[in-house]
C-alpha cells in the first residue's frame, strides 16, 4: 500500500465521520426552537427528492432509462408494495427494456 | 421483565438488519463497480477495500478516484469529501431528533454509519430509531459495501452487462419506495420532495456548484420554505379562531 494513498483515505474518513458524529454530540438532550425542530423533521423527505433528481435521469446515457426506472419504482410503491419489492420490480423492468430496446 | 426486555432489544437489532437488506442489494453494484474502478485507477486491493471499510460513503470514494486519475493531489481530494459529505451533518442533526435517549458512544458508534441510504431508511421509519437497530441497520448496509468493493476489484465486471446497467437504479428505486408511502399520507412530503428535486436540478443543471453543496442547500431550501409557510399559515388560523 502507498504511504499517500493511506493518508489521503484516513483524511477522508475523518472528514467524513465529523459531520456524521458532530450533531448527535452537539445536540444531544437539547431542545431546539420549534421552528428548527420542524425544518429539521421536513429534512428526510426534501433530501429525498433532491437524492432522487435529477441524478436519476443520468444513471445511464439514454435519459428515458432512468424515467423508466423510475416510474415502474413509483408505480409499484404506489401499489404499496415493500421497499425490496419496489427495488427488484424496477430493475427487472428496466432489464425487460433493455432486452427490447 | 428482564427476559422481554432482551428480547425487545434483540429484535430492534433484528429489524435494522432486515431494513438494511434493500440497501444491501442496492449497494452491490454500486460496490462492484467501485472496486472495479479502483483497480483501474490503480490503487491496491488493500487500499481499496481500506477506503470502503474507513469512508464507506459511496458518492465521495467515486470521486476520489476521478481525482485520482486526473493526477490531483491528496489535500484536494480530501477537501472535496469533505464537500460532498457535508450533508450528512443535515442528516445527522435530523436523524438526532427522532434518536433514543442511546450513551453518547453507543451514538457515536451508529453515526459512523449514516449514509444517504441507512438515512433515508431511518429517518422514514415510523416512531423512533435506537442504538440497536441503527447498529444492525449499518450492518447490513456496511458488510455489502466492503464485501463488493473488494468482490468488484477482484472479479471485475463478473455480472452480465444487461443486469449490471438495470440494477443502476437500485438505490434510486429504493428511495422512491421510501418517499411514496408518506407522500400519500402527506401533502406536505409531496410539496418537500418535489420543492426540493426542483431546487437540485436548477442547481446541478445550472452548474452553480458542486453536488455536494446542491444537494445540502436545496434541502436546507425546501425545509424551510415549507416550514415557514406551514408556520405562517398555522399563525393564521389561530389568529382568525381567536
Amino acid at each position: 500500500m502507498s504511504k499517500e494513498i493511506v493518508i489521503m483515505i484516513i483524511g477522508m474518513a475523518i472528514v467524513t465521520y465529523i459531520p456524521r458524529m458532530l450533531p448527535f454530540v452537539m445536540f444531544r438532550g437539547k431542545e431546539l426552537p420549534p421552528f428548527l425542530q420542524g425544518v429539521l423533521k421536513n429534512v428526510p423527505y426534501a433530501t429525498l427528492g433532491a437524492l432522487i433528481f435529477p441524478a436519476i435521469l443520468f444513471i445511464q446515457e439514454d435519459i428515458w432509462y432512468g424515467l423508466i426506472g423510475a416510474a415502474a419504482a413509483f408505480i409499484v410503491a404506489f401499489m404499496g408494495a415493500n421497499v425490496i419489492v419496489v427495488v427488484v420490480g424496477s430493475i427487472s423492468v428496466l432489464t425487460l427494456y433493455s432486452y427490447f430496446f | 421483565m428482564e427476559s422481554t426486555l432482551v428480547v425487545k432489544q434483540a429484535t430492534d437489532f433484528k429489524r435494522g438488519i432486515q431494513s438494511g437488506i434493500s440497501i444491501a442489494i442496492g449497494y452491490m453494484p454500486v460496490a462492484l463497480t467501485f472496486g472495479l474502478i479502483a483497480k483501474t485507477t490503480g490503487l491496491a486491493l488493500g487500499e481499496t477495500v481500506m477506503m470502503s471499510m474507513l469512508v464507506f460513503a459511496g458518492a465521495a470514494q467515486y470521486i476520489s478516484l476521478s481525482l485520482l486519475a486526473q493526477g490531483i493531489g491528496i489535500f484536494e481530494v480530501i477537501l472535496t469529501t469533505f464537500i460532498v459529505n457535508i450533508r450528512h451533518f443535515l442528516m445527522s442533526a435530523s436523524l438526532n431528533e427522532k434518536a433514543e435517549e442511546d450513551s453518547v458512544g453507543a451514538r457515536m458508534g451508529y453515526s459512523f454509519g449514516i449514509t444517504d441510504e441507512t438515512f433515508s431508511v431511518a429517518a422514514t421509519r415510523e416512531g423512533t430509531v435506537n442504538a440497536r437497530y441503527m447498529f444492525g441497520l449499518n450492518l447490513t448496509a456496511y458488510s455489502s459495501w466492503v464485501v463488493f468493493s473488494g468482490l468488484g476489484f477482484l472479479i471485475g465486471a463478473g455480472l452480465p452487462q444487461t443486469l449490471q446497467e438495470s440494477m443502476s437504479v437500485a438505490l434510486y428505486a429504493m428511495f422512491v419506495g421510501l418517499l411514496v408511502p408518506s407522500m400519500k399520507s402527506n401533502v406536505k412530503v409531496v410539496f418537500l420532495a418535489a420543492l426540493a428535486a426542483a431546487f437540485n436540478s436548477i442547481f446541478t443543471m445550472a452548474e452553480l456548484m458542486s453536488t455536494g453543496w446542491a444537494i445540502v442547500l436545496a434541502t436546507l431550501l425546501s425545509a424551510i420554505l415549507v416550514e415557514a409557510v406551514e408556520t405562517f399559515k398555522k399563525g393564521r388560523g389561530t389568529e382568525t379562531d381567536e
